[in-house]
C-alpha cells in the first residue's frame, strides 16, 4: 500500500488517504475482537476476584481483597507456585541442552535424519491427555513399567505417582518428554538458517568442531534460544493438561500449577471469585515476564 | 439466478417444518452413564411424545464433571437453559435455588409427592418449597468377598462394632490378603470413612449442627474423634498398596478381580466391578456379601443409619408446563418397577423395592426402607466448596498427613471463607 513511483498525484497526499482507508477497514474488527475476547474477559476476571461468588447469578458479595488474602501463605498454592519455577529450572537447565544436543544431531544431512526428528517430535503432536494418560500407566504400581524396573533388582513395587516425594518428579520427567521435540524443531529451523559458508571458512582456518559450535553457531542462533527460552517459561507458566490426567494435583496438592490449582480450587469448587484472583495472579506474572523478558533479552531480535 | 434462492429457502423450510410439529421441547440434562437406566429414560420420553401431540422430550447425557463445569453458565443462558436438570440436592441446590433459577413445584406434584420416599422428596427441598422429583436412591456399605473371608477365617455376621472390624483388619493382614480397597487418587472415595464415622459418633445431629455453627462448627469433638478413628484404621495399613494414586474404577477392578476383601461403596460398585474386572465379569453376585459400617462405642449413631445419594431433576425457572407434565408422567409406578426389575437402581417409589430381584440391591433397598436416618453424601450436602475440603481432609488424616484437629479446622475455615 505504499505510494507508486508512477503517481501523478502528490505522493504524501494520496499514502494518508490510503492510510486512513486501511486504518477504518482492519482497525475495527481487530479492536473488536481484542475488547471482547481479550479486554473484556480479563477486565470481568478482575472484577469477579473481588467478590465471594459461585458463578451462580451475579457476583453481590464484595469482599475486597480477601480473595487475595487466602492466597497468602495458602500450602496449597505456594506449593503451585514452586512447581512452576521448578518446571521452569528444569526446562532451561535440562530440556532445552537436550533439544540443542538432538537438533545437532539430526539436523544435519544425515541418512534417516527425518525419522529422527518425526520420531523425535512425535510427543509433542501427541494430545496432552492421552500422553498423561500413557504416563500414567507407565508409572502404575501394579502394571507399570517403573514397577517392572524395579522388580528386576529385586525390589518391591513402586507407585511413583502416590508418593508425596517423588510425584512431582514423575510429572517433571513427562513434561520434559513431552515438549523438548517442539524446542527441538525451533532449533534445527534455527540451524537450518544459518550460512554454511561461514562454517566452512571457519573450518579452513583451522577451528575445532567445538570451536566452531562455540564462536559461530551458538552465536547465530542466539535470536533462537531466546524465542525458545520465552516459549518454555510461558509455556511451563500455563501447564495444566498433563497434570490433570496424570496426578489430578495430588498426592496432597504436591503436583499442582498454577493453572491446575486454579481449576481444582476455584472451578470445581464454584469458588468462581477466588479462582478469578488466581487468574489475575498468574496474568500478571506471565505479563510481567513477558514485558521484562522481551525488553531485556529480545530488544535486537 | 433467481431460482436458487428460492430453492434454498424452501429447502430451509422444509428443513425447519418438520421439528416444527414438536411445539415444545423439553430437554433433560443428565449425567448418568448406566446404560439400563438410559434406555428406560429413553422410553419414558417415547411414551410421553406419542400420548402428546406436539411434545418431544429429550434426555441429553454430559460427562459428570463436564456437567458440573457448564451448568452454572447454561442456567444463566435463556438459550441453553434445559428444562429439567439432574441433582444430587444439597449444597449446590440450594445455591442454585437462591439464584433464581428454579422453579417452586411444590403445588403441581403434591399428589405424586405421597407415592414417594419422603426422606428422597425432603431432599429436594429448598425452604420447604418442593424444586424437583427424586427418582432413585442408594447406598454406600461395605461390599465384601465371601471367598476371601472365608480364606481369613472372618466371619462378617461378627463384625457389629469399629473394635471387630479392626479386629478383622488384622486378620486379613496376617493372612495376607489385602483387606480394604479405595480409589483415594480421587479423593471423595475416602470421604465416605469419614462420613459414617461421623455419623456412628455424632449420630444424626452432628453435620447439621455443626453446618449451624454449633459446639465450635466442625472444630467439634465429634470431626476430631471421627478423624482420630480413620487415622487408627490407617495406620493399620489397610489398603492396597498405592492407594494414594489408585483411581475410582481401578479400585472398582480391584475387588472385581477378587484383590482385596471389602470395599466402601455406594451401590454403583456392583455394575462397576464386573466392567472393571479383567475379565469383564468381576466377583459373582453370590460372592459379594454386604457388611453394614461397624457402631462405635460411646457413639449417638446406630447401625441402620445410613449414608447414600437420591437424585432427582430439577425445575429451571423457564422450563414449560409440559416438563412439570413429563416430571409427574416419569414419577410413575410402572416406570420405577421397570427400573427396578432390569436392577438399573433403586427407585424412590414406595413398594417399587419390592420387584428387584438382585439380592444384593434388594438388601440395600430394604436397608434403605428401614433405614433410621438417611444422610446425602458429605461433599454434595455442604455444596462443592465445603465438600471437597472434606474429601481432601479424609485422604490427608489416613495418610497421616494432617492431624484430626487440624483438618477439623480445614473444614471449619472453608465454611468460613464461604
Amino acid at each position: 500500500m505504499t505510494a507508486t513511483p508512477t503517481s501523478f498525484v502528490e505522493p504524501r497526499r494520496r499514502l494518508s488517504l490510503n492510510g486512513w482507508a486501511v486504518i477504518l477497514v482492519f482497525l475495527p474488527p481487530a479492536v473488536l475482537l481484542f475488547t471482547v475476547f481479550v479486554a473484556m474477559p480479563m477486565g470481568e476476571a478482575s472484577w469477579y476476584s473481588f467478590f465471594n461468588w459461585n458463578g451462580y447469578g451475579r457476583p453481590e458479595k464484595f469482599i475486597g481483597l480477601k480473595n487475595y488474602g487466602y492466597l497468602v501463605g495458602n500450602n496449597a498454592f505456594t506449593r503451585a507456585l514452586i512447581n512452576n519455577g521448578l518446571i521452569i529450572i528444569a526446562s532451561l537447565l535440562v530440556q532445552l541442552p537436550l533439544a540443542m544436543g538432538v537438533a545437532l544431531m539430526v539436523a544435519g544431512r544425515v541418512t534417516g535424519a527425518v525419522w529422527f526428528r518425526m520420531i523425535f517430535f512425535l510427543p509433542y503432536v501427541l494430545a496432552d491427555v492421552a500422553a498423561g494418560l500413557i504416563w500414567r500407566f507407565m508409572f502404575d504400581g501394579e502394571t507399570g513399567i517403573a514397577s517392572a524396573a524395579a522388580a528386576l533388582i529385586g525390589m518391591p513395587p513402586v507407585f511413583l505417582l502416590a508418593s508425596k516425594d517423588w510425584a512431582f518428579s514423575a510429572v517433571i520427567i513427562v513434561i520434559l518428554w513431552k515438549y523438548f521435540g517442539f524446542h527441538m524443531m525451533l532449533y534445527i529451523a534455527g540451524l537450518q538458517g544459518i550460512d554454511k559458508s561461514l562454517l566452512e571458512a571457519a573450518e579452513m582456518d583451522g577451528a575445532t568442531p567445538v570451536q566452531r559450535f562455540w564462536h559461530i553457531t551458538l552465536p547465530l542462533l542466539g535470536p533462537m534460544i531466546r524465542l525458545s527460552i520465552f516459549f518454555s517459561v510461558i509455556g511451563a507458566l500455563q501447564l495444566f493438561d498433563v497434570i490433570v490426567p496424570l496426578t489430578g494435583g495430588g498426592p496432597f496438592d504436591t503436583t499442582n500449577t498454577l493453572v491446575s490449582y486454579l481449576y481444582y480450587f476455584g472451578i470445581t469448587r464454584m469458588r468462581v471469585g477466588f479462582g478469578s484472583a488466581v487468574g489475575v495472579v498468574l496474568f500478571c506474572i506471565c505479563v510481567a515476564f513477558a514485558f521484562g523478558y522481551k525488553r531485556w533479552f529480545m530488544r535486537d531480535d | 439466478m433467481i431460482v436458487r434462492p428460492f430453492a434454498l429457502a424452501a429447502a430451509c423450510l422444509f428443513a425447519f417444518a418438520a421439528p416444527a410439529f414438536a411445539d415444545t421441547t423439553v430437554t433433560v440434562l443428565h449425567v448418568n452413564d448406566n446404560a439400563a437406566a438410559v434406555a428406560i429414560w429413553d422410553r419414558i420420553a417415547a411414551d410421553y411424545s406419542a400420548g402428546h401431540k406436539g411434545v418431544k422430550v429429550e434426555f441429553k447425557y454430559l460427562e459428570n464433571e463436564a456437567f458440573k463445569a457448564k451448568l452454572p453458565t447454561m442456567l444463566q443462558s435463556d438459550d441453553s437453559r434445559p428444562a429439567l436438570f439432574y441433582s444430587w440436592g444439597g449444597g449446590v441446590m440450594e445455591a442454585q435455588a437462591k439464584a433464581g433459577f428454579l422453579k417452586d413445584i411444590t403445588a403441581d406434584v403434591a399428589s405424586v409427592e405421597a407415592q414417594l420416599s419422603p426422606t428422597a422428596v425432603d431432599a429436594f427441598k429448598v425452604d420447604g418449597k418442593v424444586v424437583g422429583m427424586p427418582f432413585d436412591t442408594g447406598e454406600v456399605t461395605f461390599f465384601y468377598n465371601k471367598k476371601l473371608f472365608d480364606k481369613a477365617g472372618v466371619k462378617a455376621e461378627e463384625i457389629k462394632s469399629w473394635d471387630d472390624f479392626l479386629g478383622a483388619v488384622k486378620k486379613f493382614k496376617a493372612a495376607g490378603i489385602t483387606p480394604l480397597v479405595v480409589g483415594a487418587g480421587e479423593k471423595w472415595p475416602m470421604h465416605f470413612y469419614y462420613s459414617y464415622l461421623v455419623m456412628r459418633i455424632g449420630g444424626d445431629h452432628a453435620l447439621t449442627d455443626a453446618k449451624a455453627g454449633k459446639d465450635g462448627g466442625y472444630k467439634n469433638p465429634i470431626f476430631v474423634e471421627a478423624g482420630k478413628r480413620l487415622r487408627e484404621l490407617a495406620a493399620l495399613e489397610p489398603f492396597q498398596p498405592g492407594y494414594l494414586s489408585t483411581t475410582h474404577a481401578q479400585s472398582a477392578a480391584i475387588f472385581g478381580d477378587g484383590k482385596a476383601a471389602m470395599d466402601l461403596m455406594g451401590e454403583w460398585l456392583l455394575g462397576m466391578q464386573g466392567s472393571n474386572a479383567a475379565d469383564g465379569k468381576g466377583q459373582a453376585v453370590d460372592n459379594i456379601g454386604v457388611l453394614s459400617f461397624p457402631v462405635l462405642s460411646g457413639g449417638k449413631g446406630k447401625a441402620t443409619d445410613t449414608l447414600g445419594g437420591v437424585h432427582a431433576f430439577l425445575v429451571t425457572k423457564t422450563a414449560p408446563p409440559e416438563a412439570v407434565d413429563f416430571l409427574k408422567f416419569f414419577s410413575q409406578e410402572k416406570y420405577a418397577k421397570e427400573a427396578a426389575v432390569a436392577g438399573a437402581y433403586i427407585p424412590v417409589y414406595k413398594g417399587a423395592e419390592e420387584s428387584i430381584s438382585n439380592p444384593i440391591v434388594k438388601r440395600l433397598a430394604s436397608d434403605l426402607a428401614a433405614t433410621t436416618y438417611h444422610q446425602n453424601f458429605f461433599d454434595q450436602d455442604l455444596g462443592p466448596s465445603v465438600g471437597r475440603v472434606v474429601n481432601d481432609i479424609s485422604v490427608a488424616v489416613a495418610a497421616g498427613q494432617m492431624t484430626p484437629e487440624a483438618a477439623a479446622a480445614a473444614i471449619q475455615d472453608a465454611a468460613d471463607q464461604q
